[in-house]
């Protein structure tokens, strides 16, 4: 190995770190280490004088490697990488040690200990340095296009901002018309806004925008290329089916959700009068003067909340919509009619935000809220005189059983993933546990999937309200302006690299990457495997299954990783 | 290169093989919430558990470390889908790597570990060390 000149930093953090690790004696360990040029420790590493002092000693002592010890690379990663980049080192040849979040915070009572894992930690980040190369992040022209997926309410939101933005927008919807769910919906939560009305507005404003082509009746039936440019077929189906080809640089997926299908039996479900909350509010808006069903008028009404969601074992998450929009449905029915009773079963009412303003009217309008047992749900049956006999065990009133007489049983059911298999497969979207497709963060990369360039927006992703949906769908929105404004993206270089010496082409890699990144090249005479950096997604998954050990992950190569983990630790010499 | 001035690591050496975007943070909260676990636990990083290469395993051994701990992503993983059953096969290579080598395969254990799954991480390596404490160092059998 060639002689490096890395500089060392160990923060204080304060007294975050320096608490409960000795820094000083941190310093003295590894500042005599092989190629170890400076080391010192600073009060805080990050703060911009301390930042200015590292650019000046990249610069004056010609480093050719640095090695910050703090806080967790998830907090400063970047800001250290841009500090390598400005003082004109290359932002690769950074290694963050943790000394923070994995040591000092977690080791309070134990300073001896921690500071001799910091030691470890330092050096075994000293030992990665010396094995770092430079990398250089690929630039990939970008056409300045996109596709949308889907267009209920996030598809047809995002079609018209990509459209503001100046990209080529190509939106195709699977049925025949346009705007999904809300587009069937009437007055929507919280301002009785008209779901039909809405689609109708954003349809109008997608068709005075010559830049957008809106196909119906259409999926996507092809897709090849990698981020940046990905070559898209459309098909149109129809009386003739026909296709259409375009090259867009994102894409934008907004397949939205399916509603819970209760099974017959399901808190009554098939008796004649049990309902789901989509059917009643038909019902309602169809019945300005009163609410009848077959020609009754309905005096009472019980809504079951949770049904088919927060399921021990089935679908276990919150739907979110459903206790608002319930709770909106019944300011209707009260509108239309004051003296109708309303009860609400429920498990959690989950009227979060602003939304809680219409749970207080609701309340104050006579709905009465019961809050029934996990482990008793309500049960509905059918009583001699044709009414519904609904069951509930009230745990706000001593748990007594009540049973409510009523003439219609509205269950409130929640979202389920829509089924996209082909899709899914196509564009190798990740699936979360309960179906819906997974970002790459759920915090701070909540659009973004691992697919560079493919987004997901709305309900595809999880239950939302619709301003949830039509926020995620402009977060889409933004992040592909992000990608594609400029022209040029940067890929990330730490993606998987065959030594094409050591390959023999057995077509393992080729076999396990899900993302069709490796292909079987010939070099010298030789089959080898070869992997476009453009589409792998640094996964690494090839690389164990290499027999050869012929693939090493940049960032985490097989030299980088071996000199890290036999410093860590002193090897006790009998 | 023994630091005489400080103390030695008295219990086991535990190698923990994190995730970037799921096990790490996870691992990072216990230390924001300041839950103790013993000093001798080393974290390394690497993008997805399916991206450990067994040898590594061995090499750990080798280098004086008496238990690895994988923390696998499960379900959350975002780049493979079939990532726990991958893990799996890596930590079964590894195994057999480490019974030619000498070394007992339940020295290897592989555990899903969440973004917050902090009190899990602490709870498995309190657990994971005693059971290293009482299967014997490394270092000890080596000598």
């Amino acid at each position: 190995m060639s002689e490096r000149r890395i500089g060392v930093y160990i923060c204080h953090c304060g007294g975050n770190i320096s608490d409960y690790v000795d820094v000083a004696a941190v310093r003295d360990a590894v500042k005599d280490l092989p190629d170890v040029v400076h080391a010192e420790t600073s009060l805080f590493a990050c703060s911009d004088g301390t930042q200015q002092d590292m650019i000046k000693m990249i610069r004056d002592q010609n480093l050719d490697g640095l090695v910050v010890a703090s806080c967790s690379p998830k907090l400063h990663l970047f800001t250290f990488r841009g500090v390598s980049r400005r003082a004109g080192l290359n932002p690769f040849e950074y290694t963050q040690a943790n000394i923070r979040e994995q040591c000092s915070w977690a080791h309070t009572d134990d300073r001896a200990g921690a500071t001799t894992k910091a030691i470890g930690l330092v050096k075994g980040a000293i030992a990665k340095t010396r094995e770092s190369s430079a990398l250089e992040p690929m630039a990939v022209q970008t056409t300045p296009a996109s596709l949308v997926v889907g267009a209920g309410i996030a598809g047809l939101r995002a079609a018209i901002g990509l459209a503001d933005l100046g990209l080529r927008v190509y939106l195709l919807e699977q049925s025949a018309t346009v705007g999904g769910w809300v587009g069937q919906f009437g007055p929507t939560f919280p301002n009785d806004r008209d779901g039909r009305e809405m689609v109708a507005d954003l349809l109008e404003q997608i068709q005075e925008r010559p830049t957008i082509t809106l196909l119906t009746n259409a999926e996507l039936t092809a897709k090849s290329g990698s981020f940046g440019n990905y070559a898209v077929t459309i098909t149109v189906h129809g009386e003739s089916e026909s296709t259409v080809e375009a090259t867009v640089g994102s894409i934008v997926i907004a397949t939205g959700f399916d509603t819970y299908q209760p099974e017959i039996g399901e808190y009554g479900y098939g008796i004649d009068g049990v309902v789901t909350l989509a059917q009643f509010k038909e019902l309602v808006e169809a019945s300005p003067d009163g609410i009848k069903f077959h020609d009754r008028p309905v005096r009472t009404v019980t809504y079951v909340y949770c049904v088919g969601n927060r399921q021990p074992g089935g679908n276990e998450y919150c739907s979110k919509y459903c206790c608002s929009a319930t709770v909106h449905a019944s300011l209707e029915v009260s509108a239309v009619d004051p003296a109708i009773h309303q009860y609400h079963l429920y498990r959690d009412i989950r009227t979060y935000g602003k939304y809680e303003l219409l749970y207080e009217q609701s309340r104050k309008r006579g709905s009465v809220f019961m809050k029934f047992p996990d482990e008793t749900p309500p049960t509905v049956e059918r009583a001699g005189d044709g009414r519904l006999l609904v069951t509930t065990r009230d745990t706000l009133s001593g748990g007594v059983d009540v049973t409510i007489p009523s003439d219609l049983v509205v269950l409130v059911t929640g979202m389920v993933p829509r089924e996209n298999t082909e899709l899914t497969k196509m564009l190798h979207l990740p699936v979360g546990g309960d179906g819906f497709f997974n970002e790459i963060h759920p915090k701070l990369r909540p659009v973004e999937t691992v697919v560079d360039g493919v987004m997901i927006a709305g309900t595809c992703q999880g239950p939302k309200t619709i301003s949830e949906s039509v926020a995620s769908g402009l977060a889409a929105v933004a992040q592909s302006g992000a990608m594609l404004m400029k022209g040029v993206a940067e890929l990330d270089p730490l993606v998987a690299v065959v030594d094409a010496s050591a390959c023999t082409w057995c077509g393992e890699c080729q076999r396990v990457c899900p993302y069709e990144a490796i292909t079987q090249v010939e070099v010298d005479g030789h089959d080898v495997a070869s992997i476009d950096a453009a589409v792998c997604k640094g996964c690494g998954g090839c690389t164990s299954y290499c027999p050869s050990n012929a693939i090493d992950l940049l960032g985490a190569t097989d030299a980088q990783m071996q000199a890290l983990i036999e410093n860590l630790v002193e090897v006790t010499v009998p | 290169m023994a630091d005489a001035d400080l103390d030695g690591p008295s219990g086991p050496r535990i190698l923990v093989f994190s995730t970037n975007n799921i096990s790490d943070p996870g691992i990072d909260l216990a230390g924001s919430r300041h839950l103790h676990y013993p000093a001798t636990v080393f974290t390394v990083t690497v993008p997805c558990s399916s991206a450990i290469k067994p040898t590594w395993i061995l090499h750990a051994f080798q280098s004086g470390f008496d238990g690895v701990f994988i923390g696998a992503d499960g379900d959350e993983c975002a780049y493979l889908p079939d990532c726990n059953a991958r893990t799996a096969r890596i930590a079964a290579r590894a195994q057999e790597l480490m019974s030619a080598a000498g070394f007992e395969p339940q020295r290897v254990m592989m555990a899903a570990l969440c973004s917050v799954c902090a009190e899990p991480f602490v709870n498995h390596m309190r657990e994971f060390s005693e059971k290293m404490t009482a299967l014997g160092r490394v270092a000890a059998l080596a000598s």
